[in-house]
């Protein structure tokens, strides 16, 4: 009896050969300030030494659009309904690269940390996590860019656009942590596979750019017709069609999708962390 | 009964060689085969005992293999070995950092790593911004951080540069700085890996002050280093690794002997000359060799003790009128002379004929630590160089225990005398 009790002071128990399943969640909310210590670091560093610093963050998806409004809007001619162009390819990329920089940031977190990793422990997820938090910081630059474009549509009519506040605004909070648990699913599940397989990286910045194309982001739902169902299988089409709908009202609010967008996350999600913790004990080696 | 702060039961640590990426797929599938029919992992088996130089014929090696120890709270327990013992791979298991193929520890309280300091520390980020970043990393919150944060600044001495960014920093002061919070951890367990190593004189001392406090508070030290006179002063037991396994575990004097010991394979400090050099037409040298009374000849020469320099001779006969010295020149690395001694110096010693051996007593407490080559010169009638062998025995002498609390660093210089101090007081 007074063994089985010291057996139980222990506050560290490490077996090797047997990884419990487990998620870990005690541990990584001791680790707090540790995932706002790495965003910040993430935010602080990442344009320094360079002239236009921050300003990066918006010349991309500005050059993306306008690139978009030549190559769909002017030579493939794919309408965009009511909705102008600009507007249009602004909105898509700007959720859409939320979830680009936390995904492929997050699927090499162990390739790109392993120095770090090799010297110190602390719950790993502490480094997908914080990449979530601080991919925010670039959406919110780039959230601001779109909102000045559709600021100046509004009170310019340009192209005869008017701007109607909708409640479904409330609503973006809640898509982006949809998108942030999909990209923290899937990116964890990715990076757990790089470790060994390095393979998967080269298949996987490959892979994205495909998504990018089964997602609604260059075109609105309705126009892919028939194969709208397969688009929406995509759990990713969901949050942007919803995210556009908050601005700009038309055509109907995805309510089941984003249920299934958000069941898929939850799932994801789970095995992601799952497999993470249990190969991050060992990676080192692998790595 | 004291309570036990680290139990580590029966760790093992198995690593593949060569490229890892070859076969992995198959090895893999082939170890869930064995799983699915719940069968053992078949690579468990087949794994060798790690010794580098030799070529195995497993892809597997032990880097570790069944490590049992207990550590008591409060104790600090050195951990030592040569390169590539497994010390790092055991730091590296009890830090979390890497797991154990087998076995496995539990631990009391909370663990601080120093594998390296400065882990995390970000260049573009200033002073400030990185102590909270490598605090952070290291498992304190930022409540402890900001109560700690003076107390840091002021250890690691560079609360000038603070504000800048740690790019601009000397790898002094980024060690300092890194030491500094590393020191200030409040867990009840620290593991240091050769952190001595860094910063200059007075820095070692401090930190070597700030490990014993640490010690001192009841906290539990494990220690990895090659510096022997730091583990033997700051340690009170220490386990001895080789080639993955413990070879010996207790006090830290004994077991820093065992090190020693174990080191020199074939022996420098004897040398045998057969067939024996001919010194001059009627004088032979059979053989020299250094060694400290009361040691035995195996053992390490360290400079707390006295040296014979014995050279066996044998000589003919001598004639009338002629004499004959020995002189012996010392020399650093680069061949430059140190200091010669020689027996035309001592009139009451001559050579006599026959074989014989002649002793030369470099006193305890002489030379500092270090290789010396030491050259030998044959001499007639206190004038004449009649023979000289240039490195005909190498004096590797090592560090002496020091007070406990004294500096751990080497300390410049070849000689290293002890000389007589006294005070008198002023009235």
């Amino acid at each position: 009896m007074i063994g089985k009790e010291r057996e139980e002071q222990w506050d560290i128990v490490v077996e090797g050969g047997k990884n419990k399943l487990s998620l870990k969640f005690e541990e990584l909310w001791r680790y707090r300030d540790l995932i706002l210590q790495f965003s910040r670091r993430d935010i602080a560093t990442v344009y320094n030494q360079t002239i236009l610093g921050p300003l990066w963050f918006l010349i991309q998806p500005l050059l993306t659009s306008v690139l978009f409004l030549v190559v769909f809007g002017g030579i493939a001619h794919i309408q965009t309904g009511t909705i102008p162009g600009m507007l249009f390819y602004l909105s898509g990329l700007t959720i859409w690269n939320y979830f680009l920089t936390c995904f492929t940031a997050i699927a090499n977190t162990f390739v790109t940390n392993s120095g770090i990793f090799g010297k110190v422990y602390f719950p790993r997820l502490v480094m997908p996590l914080s990449k979530v938090i601080s991919s925010l910081f670039v959406f919110g630059a780039q959230l601001i860019l779109f909102l000045g474009f559709l600021i100046y549509y509004a009170v310019f009519h340009v192209k005869g656009f008017s701007f109607h506040c909708s409640p479904y605004l409330f609503l973006i909070p809640y898509l982006l942590i949809v998108m942030g648990g999909l990209a923290l699913g899937l990116g964890i599940i990715i990076s757990s596979l790089t470790t060994k397989y390095r393979d998967l990286s080269y298949l996987v910045t490959f892979g994205v750019q495909l998504l990018m194309y089964v997602t609604p982001v260059i075109y609105p739902l309705p126009s892919a017709g028939k194969k709208r169902m397969f688009i929406l299988a995509n759990p990713m089409s969901s949050i942007i069609e919803n995210f556009r709908y908050a601005f700009f009202t038309e055509g109907p609010f995805h309510w089941l999708p984003l249920v299934y967008s958000s069941i898929f996350m939850i799932i994801t999600l789970l095995i992601g962390i799952l497999i993470f913790n249990k190969i991050e004990q060992n990676f080192m080696d692998t790595v | 009964m004291a309570t036990i702060a680290i139990k580590v039961e029966n760790i093992s640590k198995q690593y593949r060689l060569g490229q890892i990426g070859t076969g992995t797929l198959s090895h893999d599938l082939n170890r869930w085969w064995h799983k699915v029919r719940g069968k053992e992992n078949p690579y468990l088996k087949i794994g060798e005992e790690n010794i580098h130089e030799k070529k195995g014929k497993s892809q597997y090696v032990w880097a570790l293999k069944d490590i049992d120890f207990e550590v008591e709270k409060g104790e600090s327990l050195g951990i030592i070995g040569k390169n590539g013992a497994g010390k790092s791979t055991l730091l590296k298991i009890l830090s979390r950092v890497t797991g154990p193929t087998t076995g496995g520890f539990k631990v009391k309280g909370r663990i601080a790593s120093l594998l390296e300091v400065g882990t995390g520390f970000h260049p573009e980020l200033t002073g400030r911004e990185n102590i909270f970043m490598n605090g952070a990393i290291l498992g304190m919150t930022k409540q402890e951080i900001k109560r700690k944060f003076d107390e840091i600044v002021a250890f690691s001495g560079i609360e000038r540069y603070i504000d800048t960014p740690a790019k601009r920093y000397s790898s002094g002061m980024y060690v300092r700085l890194a030491f500094a919070v590393a020191a200030h951890l409040d867990s009840e367990i620290l593991i240091a890996d050769e952190v001595l190593a860094v910063g200059d004189a007075e820095f070692q001392k401090k930190c070597l002050g700030k490990m014993k406090d640490v010690t001192t508070e009841g906290r539990t030290v494990l220690f990895v280093s090659h510096n022997m006179a730091a583990v033997r002063s700051f340690c009170k037991t220490t386990v001895l690794l080789r080639n993955g396994s413990v070879v010996m575990a207790g006090y830290a004097d004994a077991v820093i002997k065992e090190y020693m010991l174990s080191g020199t394979t074939d022996n420098q400090n004897v040398k045998l000359f057969s067939p024996p050099i001919h010194i001059s037409h009627n004088a032979k040298l059979h053989s020299i060799s250094v060694y400290q009374p009361g040691k035995s000849l195996n053992e390490p020469l360290s400079i707390d003790f006295p040296v014979i320099i014995e050279a066996d001779l044998e000589i003919n006969e001598i004639p009338p009128g002629k004499s004959y010295q020995i002189t012996y020149l010392f020399k650093g690395d680069e061949g430059n002379v140190l200091l010669v001694t020689s027996s035309i110096m001592d009139t009451t010693f001559s050579i006599n004929p026959g074989r014989q051996k002649t002793k030369c007593l470099i006193p305890s407490n002489f030379f500092n630590s270090g290789t010396f080559y030491i050259a030998f010169q044959f001499v007639e009638n206190r004038n004449t160089l009649i023979f000289r062998e240039e490195d005909i025995i190498s004096l590797i002498l090592i560090e002496g225990e020091r007070p406990l609390g004294s500096w751990m660093g080497h300390t410049p210089g070849f000689l290293l005398p002890k000389f007589e101090w006294s005070n008198e007081p002023i009235m």
